[in-house]
Order: C-alpha cells, then sequence, then structure tokens
C-alpha cells in the first residue's frame, strides 16, 4: 500500500468549503480586471464594476468545477512526458522565486547574473529525482521588463525538463511565445504542455491586474497554471489553520472560477505557498510546522475536489546550508510527498525563498528521493514462506550473495549519491572529512561539467535567442548577456 | 588477438560478471591451452579481481557483486592450485584470520576472509574468541606472513595488544605482520597497540594486506 497522511476528516473539509464558498458569495472577490468582470457577470456572478468586486454564487463555482481536469501531463523541451498530475503521483520542482544566489565559494547571499542561471538550469538536467525546472531565481544582468521572461529562455536552452515560471508584469507575450516557438504551434503547445505559470492571488481575496491578466491568457491559451494564494496566518489571514484554510480555499476556488470560466478545462494545479507569519521576526517562515499543516491540508482539500495539487513545502528558512536547511526541507518534503501533492515545489530554497543554493538543491535532491522511497512502502517479495530462505541462511551464514539478495536490493535499498554519508569514520577520513556542503560542492561542478548540451534543434534555438533579442531591444537593451559560460 | 590473450580476457570477463561455472570452464581451457599457470592467476584472474576492486571502491559495484566475483575467483584458483605448488610457485601470501579472545563476532571477519581469499590470497581462518598462542602457533604452522585480528567490542579490542606482544617476543616481528580492524577500532588505537597495520572495512583490508606483503 501506498503510504498517506491525512490532516482532515471529510466533514472538517466540507465545512471548510462551505465557508470558503460563503466568503466568495457574501463577500466577493476583488478582480482589477474589467473584462474578467464581465466574461463573470454574463456567467451569473453578481459583478460590481466600479468597486471592481464579483459575488460568486454556489452556481457559478460548481460550474467551473464541472470542467477542470482533474489530471494534465508536462512535456519536456523535445516533447518527451516527464510528468503526470494525477491521483498521489508526486514530482519535484526547485522552490521559486529568490533573489539571490548563496555562492558556495564566498558564502554571501549576492544577485545572481546569467552565467549563474546557467549553471543552475545544467544541475537541475543532472538532478534525477527533480522533474522539473523552476525559474528559480532572477539573472539581475538584463533589464527588469525581461528579467521574467528571460529566465524561462534560459531555462528552454540550457536544460530540457519542462519549467514551472511565472511573469513579473502582466504581459505574457514572450513568455507564450518563447512556449510556442519550442511547441510549433499553438495546437502543439495545448497537446503537449511545456510549462506551469504560478498566478498569485493577493490576500484577502484579491487578483492584481497583472495576475487576473495572467489568468486570463494562460487559460486562453490553455497553459496550465498554478494557484499560489498566500495566506499568512495571523496577519495577512486567521492565526488558525482551519481559518488560514478557509482563506485560501476562497482565494482558489475564485482562481479555478476564472480560468474555467473563461476557458472550460483549462489545466490548473491547486496551489498555494500559506505560511504563518512569525510575531517575533517579522517573517512568514516556509519551513514552521503549522506551514506545513496548511500546505498538507489545502492539498487533501484539493484532493476531495479531483484536481492535481502543488504545495511549497521542500524549503527552509535557514541563510546557509546548514542543520536547520536538512530538517525543514526534510520535513516538508516527507509530508508534502506523504499528502501526496502533485507538484512540490521547494528544493534549493533557502531564507523565505529568497536566495537559491545549488549546494542545497543537490542535498535536496537526495532528499527527494529518500521520500520516493518512502512512497513505494512495504511490500513483500518472495518472503513467504520464509523457511527456505532461512534455511539457506543458516546453511551458508550470510545471505550478501543468495539469490533472494541480488533481486530485491536496488528495489528495496535505497542508494543515496555521494553526498549523503555513509562511509565509516576512516572512510570519510581518507576521503578528507569533508562536510556536506563541501561534498554538494564537488556533486555541484560535477554535474555541470557532464550535463550534456540541449537536443532541442538548433533552428528552434535559433528562433528562442531571436525572439528574446526582440524582447530585451523593446526593454531597451542593445544585446543580451553571454551565453558561453 | 592471440587465443591466449582471449581467454585471458574472457576470465577476467567472467570473474567480472561473477560466473564461476564459466570461470572453471575457461581456466580448465586455459590449462589445456598451456597457458603459463602463472598467466592465468596474475593476467586473467587477478586482473579481472583488480577490476572489481577498483569497480566497488567508486561504487560501481555493491558487495553482493563483489563476493559472487571472489567466489568465481576461488573456484579458479582450487583449479590452478595443484599446478602452482607442482611449479613451485611462491604464494602469495598466507593470512591466518581470527576474532580476538572474548569476542564471538565473526561477520566482519568472515567478510575480510572472502575478500582476501577473492583477492589471491590464501586464508586460514581460526574463528572466534582466539588466544594470541593460538594466532601464534598457526602463522608458524602455516608459514603465514600476516595475522588479521578482528575485535568488535570495545571490552575485548585490549587484547588485541596480545597477539602484537606475543609476534614480538617470539621474535617474529620479521616475518610476521599484525594487521587490526573492526567496528570500534581507529588508526590511532592500532598504532597504540604496536599492531602493523588497520583495515577500516573488508576492501580496505585487502589493501593493507598487499601493502604488507610488499604489493602495495
Amino acid at each position: 500500500m501506498r503510504p498517506t497522511i491525512r490532516f482532515l476528516d471529510e466533514q472538517l473539509i466540507t465545512r471548510i468549503l462551505d465557508e470558503a464558498r460563503d466568503l466568495l458569495r457574501t463577500l466577493g472577490v476583488t478582480i482589477h480586471n474589467q473584462e474578467l468582470l464581465s466574461l463573470l457577470g454574463d456567467h451569473g456572478a453578481e459583478v460590481d464594476l466600479p468597486a471592481e468586486q464579483a459575488k460568486l454564487s454556489d452556481e457559478i463555482i460548481d460550474k467551473a468545477l464541472k470542467p477542470s481536469p482533474s489530471s494534465f501531463q508536462l512535456f519536456d523541451t523535445l516533447g518527451n512526458q516527464t510528468h503526470d498530475f494525477s491521483g498521489d503521483k508526486v514530482h519535484y520542482t526547485p522552490g521559486s522565486a529568490a533573489v539571490n544566489i548563496l555562492d558556495h565559494a564566498t558564502g554571501e547571499a549576492r544577485r545572481p547574473a546569467t552565467a549563474d542561471y546557467i549553471r543552475y538550469a545544467k544541475l537541475v538536467g543532472g538532478l534525477k529525482n527533480i522533474a522539473a525546472q523552476s525559474t528559480a531565481f532572477i539573472p539581475a544582468d538584463v533589464a527588469e521588463p525581461i528579467q521574467d521572461s528571460y529566465r524561462l529562455f534560459l531555462s528552454l536552452l540550457f536544460c530540457e525538463k519542462p519549467v514551472v515560471t511565472g511573469a513579473f508584469t502582466k504581459n505574457l507575450d514572450v513568455i507564450r511565445d518563447l512556449q510556442l516557438i519550442v511547441r510549433g504551434s499553438a495546437e502543439g503547445l495545448k497537446k503537449k504542455p511545456l510549462t506551469v505559470i504560478s498566478v498569485c492571488p493577493t490576500s484577502p481575496l484579491k487578483w492584481t491586474e497583472a495576475a487576473s491578466q495572467n489568468l486570463l491568457d494562460c487559460a486562453r491559451n490553455s497553459v496550465p497554471v498554478e494557484y499560489i494564494s498566500m495566506p499568512l496566518s495571523g496577519f495577512m489571514a486567521p492565526v488558525t489553520v482551519v481559518g488560514s484554510l478557509i482563506q485560501h480555499t476562497a482565494e482558489t476556488l475564485s482562481g479555478i472560477v476564472i480560468s474555467q470560466t473563461v476557458n472550460p478545462g483549462t489545466p490548473m494545479l491547486y496551489g498555494g505557498a500559506p505560511a504563518i507569519f512569525d510575531m517575533r521576526y517579522e517573517t512568514t517562515p516556509m519551513g514552521a510546522v503549522e506551514t506545513m499543516l496548511i500546505d498538507c491540508a489545502y492539498v487533501e482539500i484539493g484532493k476531495f475536489l479531483n484536481l492535481p495539487t502543488q504545495t511549497y513545502t521542500a524549503m527552509s528558512d535557514a541563510k546557509l546550508l546548514d542543520a536547520q536547511a536538512g530538517l525543514e526541507t526534510s520535513m516538508g518534503a516527507t509530508l508534502g510527498a506523504l499528502t501526496g501533492a502533485n507538484s512540490i515545489s521547494g528544493p534549493g530554497i533557502l531564507d523565505f525563498i529568497n536566495s537559491l543554493s545549488l549546494e542545497k538543491l543537490v542535498v535536496d535532491n537526495e532528499i527527494c528521493g529518500m521520500t520516493f522511497r518512502l512512497l513505494e512502502g512495504i511490500q513483500p517479495r518472495d518472503d513467504f514462506p520464509a523457511l527456505p530462505l532461512f534455511q539457506e541462511f543458516l546453511r551458508d551464514k550470510h545471505l550478501i550473495i543468495a539469490d533472494h539478495t541480488r533481486k530485491y536490493l536496488r528495489d528495496e535499498i535505497h542508494f543515496p549519491g555521494p553526498t549523503i554519508d555513509r562511509a565509516n569514520r576512516a572512510r570519510w577520513q581518507e576521503k578528507g572529512a569533508i562536510s556536506i556542503g563541501e561534498q554538494a560542492s564537488r556533486e555541484v561542478e560535477r554535474l555541470i561539467l557532464e550535463a550534456e548540451p540541449t537536443r532541442l534543434d538548433e533552428g528552434v534555438q535559433a528562433q528562442l535567442v531571436e525572439r528574446m533579442e526582440g524582447a530585451a531591444r523593446s526593454a531597451g537593451m542593445d544585446t543580451l548577456p553571454q551565453r558561453d559560460a | 588477438m592471440e587465443p591466449k590473450m582471449e581467454i585471458l580476457k574472457d576470465i577476467a570477463t567472467s570473474l567480472l560478471a561473477g560466473n564461476d561455472k564459466k570461470i572453471v570452464e575457461e581456466v580448465a581451457q586455459a590449462i589445456e591451452m598451456k597457458v603459463p599457470t602463472t598467466e592465468i592467476l596474475d593476467d586473467g584472474l587477478i586482473a579481472g579481481m583488480n577490476v572489481v576492486g577498483k569497480k566497488f571502491r567508486n561504487e560501481e559495484m555493491y558487495l553482493p557483486e563483489v563476493l559472487l566475483s571472489a567466489r568465481a575467483m576461488a573456484a579458479g584458483v582450487a583449479l590452478l592450485k595443484p599446478l602452482l605448488i607442482a611449479e613451485e610457485v611462491p604464494s602469495r601470501g598466507k593470512v591466518v584470520l581470527g576474532s580476538v579472545q572474548g569476542d564471538l563476532h565473526d561477520i566482519g571477519k568472515n567478510l575480510v576472509g572472502i575478500m582476501l581469499e577473492g583477492a589471491g590470497f590464501s586464508v586460514v581462518d581460526l574463528g572466534i574468541d582466539v588466544p594470541p598462542e593460538k594466532f601464534i602457533e598457526a602463522a608458524i604452522e602455516e608459514d603465514a606472513s600476516v595475522i588479521g585480528v578482528s575485535s568488535l567490542l570495545t571490552t575485548t579490542m585490549s587484547k588485541m595488544k596480545g597477539v602484537v606482544d606475543l609476534v614480538e617476543e617470539r621474535g617474529l616481528s620479521g616475518q610476521v605482520k599484525v594487521l587490526v580492524g573492526g567496528a570500534p577500532l581507529t588508526e590511532e588505537f592500532a598504532q597504540s597497540i604496536g599492531a602493523n597495520s588497520y583495515a577500516y572495512d573488508a576492501a580496505n583490508a585487502v589493501e593493507k594486506v598487499r601493502e604488507l606483503v610488499g604489493e602495495g
């Protein structure tokens, strides 16, 4: 059996959903987009155009939930399927989006540049437990208006894995065009989604001009979205887990209503990035245990609605790749996986999503691998009847070369990569007695060195460059930074 | 490739695959082809085992595969043994092995024995709870060049010094070296009791024995 963890019973889920619907019915949601408001009005929402408010009835919510796909797939830049967001299947993606990279050489968190991003994309290509890229940090060496699309551009050129990304403005044109270039046509992109676009409501119950336009554009192009509602318990949400869940549910349902009203059947992930608010430090800890409780619980609500899910759990608020980083990331990844969240964001991330560490990404890849083994659970493998094997054991005095051992060794036992130290002390000392950070750093360099260039068609690559250069010129940049790092 | 080279290469390949049945056939074939016995041993079996050792160190092979190769090695060596004796080929070195007095654990020691045999050494296993005198007597009787002493307990590791001291006392320090190992041991401890060498695991024990017999 697949091990599963549950925090909510059906009665509580139903009550949370009822309360969320009551908020949407009575208070409504603010949407800074006249086109969307009119559309919702046409579909039965009670709309106040000057106030930019829409009250959503049960009927309009039910009507939106009906065509919502319960699953969808992602495909890499070459068109091969990499993700199946269905059932309890788990996939990891690096957390996003950080403003800094934690520089291993100096120990400083600094602004990243193009060369850092290319190293990141190459590294993700070699991490087998991380199925997708995310546009995990923001290269600071390009003009602000193209910083969002430029990340995607580099990702598509230097790694074949699909991309979880997002926009910083209401204009999705470049992000859309880059995907169309890779797939060759709108139909091709619809058939084989390449990205998931994160779109964030603003608490409480508001979709900004940029976010609502992003939802509209993604739906029109059938580009998958993940709704990233971010209640902050005690500050921008009720302090209780249940109260935060009600708010998260209402905000996410309002996103579903928007997407499915624009284009019924738009693929989407029931996602989020909630956090508690730490009243001592005025921070939003992603590694707090209550944050994880909210994450797991809303995933359960998404599953109750028969929707694929996403969550931000496998990350830490530590400033370095230290014990706190390991413990928070492990706990979050384990809980998220046991809950069956289809897309778990977070690996690589530190410091309240402000920093990304390549070394942490390597360590987190191992954590993800361990959770996959955990999810395989326990199953008998020629273990019954036990007698013959134990007779063999007594006869041979050990089972190291027994057929049973050799047949099941690699299925039963997950062997992590070199970052996880399992040597005895003497062997560890012989290898230089190095810390996990140093070992991870060596692994980062090895994987980047061994990274194969993308197999994406060169003509397609040239078109991507042309489109990005055009966008750069519009943003006042004559040329893009060098990419020969 | 000339037939001689080919059969030696086949032996090394079968060894890597841990295929003892095939090894026996191929070694027999090589003997029939009049390939010199030492070449079958050195360029076929031991050459293959060296690759196995390297792959184990690089984590490309795991213990079960290594032990299968070791078993295949032993099967091949068994065929060669009468010839090696008849041709008076000097032994690569014999190791007397045992768990120290008071210690009833033998898993680690057994593993060391299997790995040493796999590497082409002769092993005389004295079992568990072996008093110092027995180690020394066996070493003299078997003309062994290495005594391997194992201990799993912090309470028995102190007894290891007895073996080292007795080798010294009998004036055997020149010809018999003492290698110690076991979970609670450290290099520092080994030095403190005057042991010639310390191995931190079974694969390491093979390397250390090689050093002690001058192959390192």
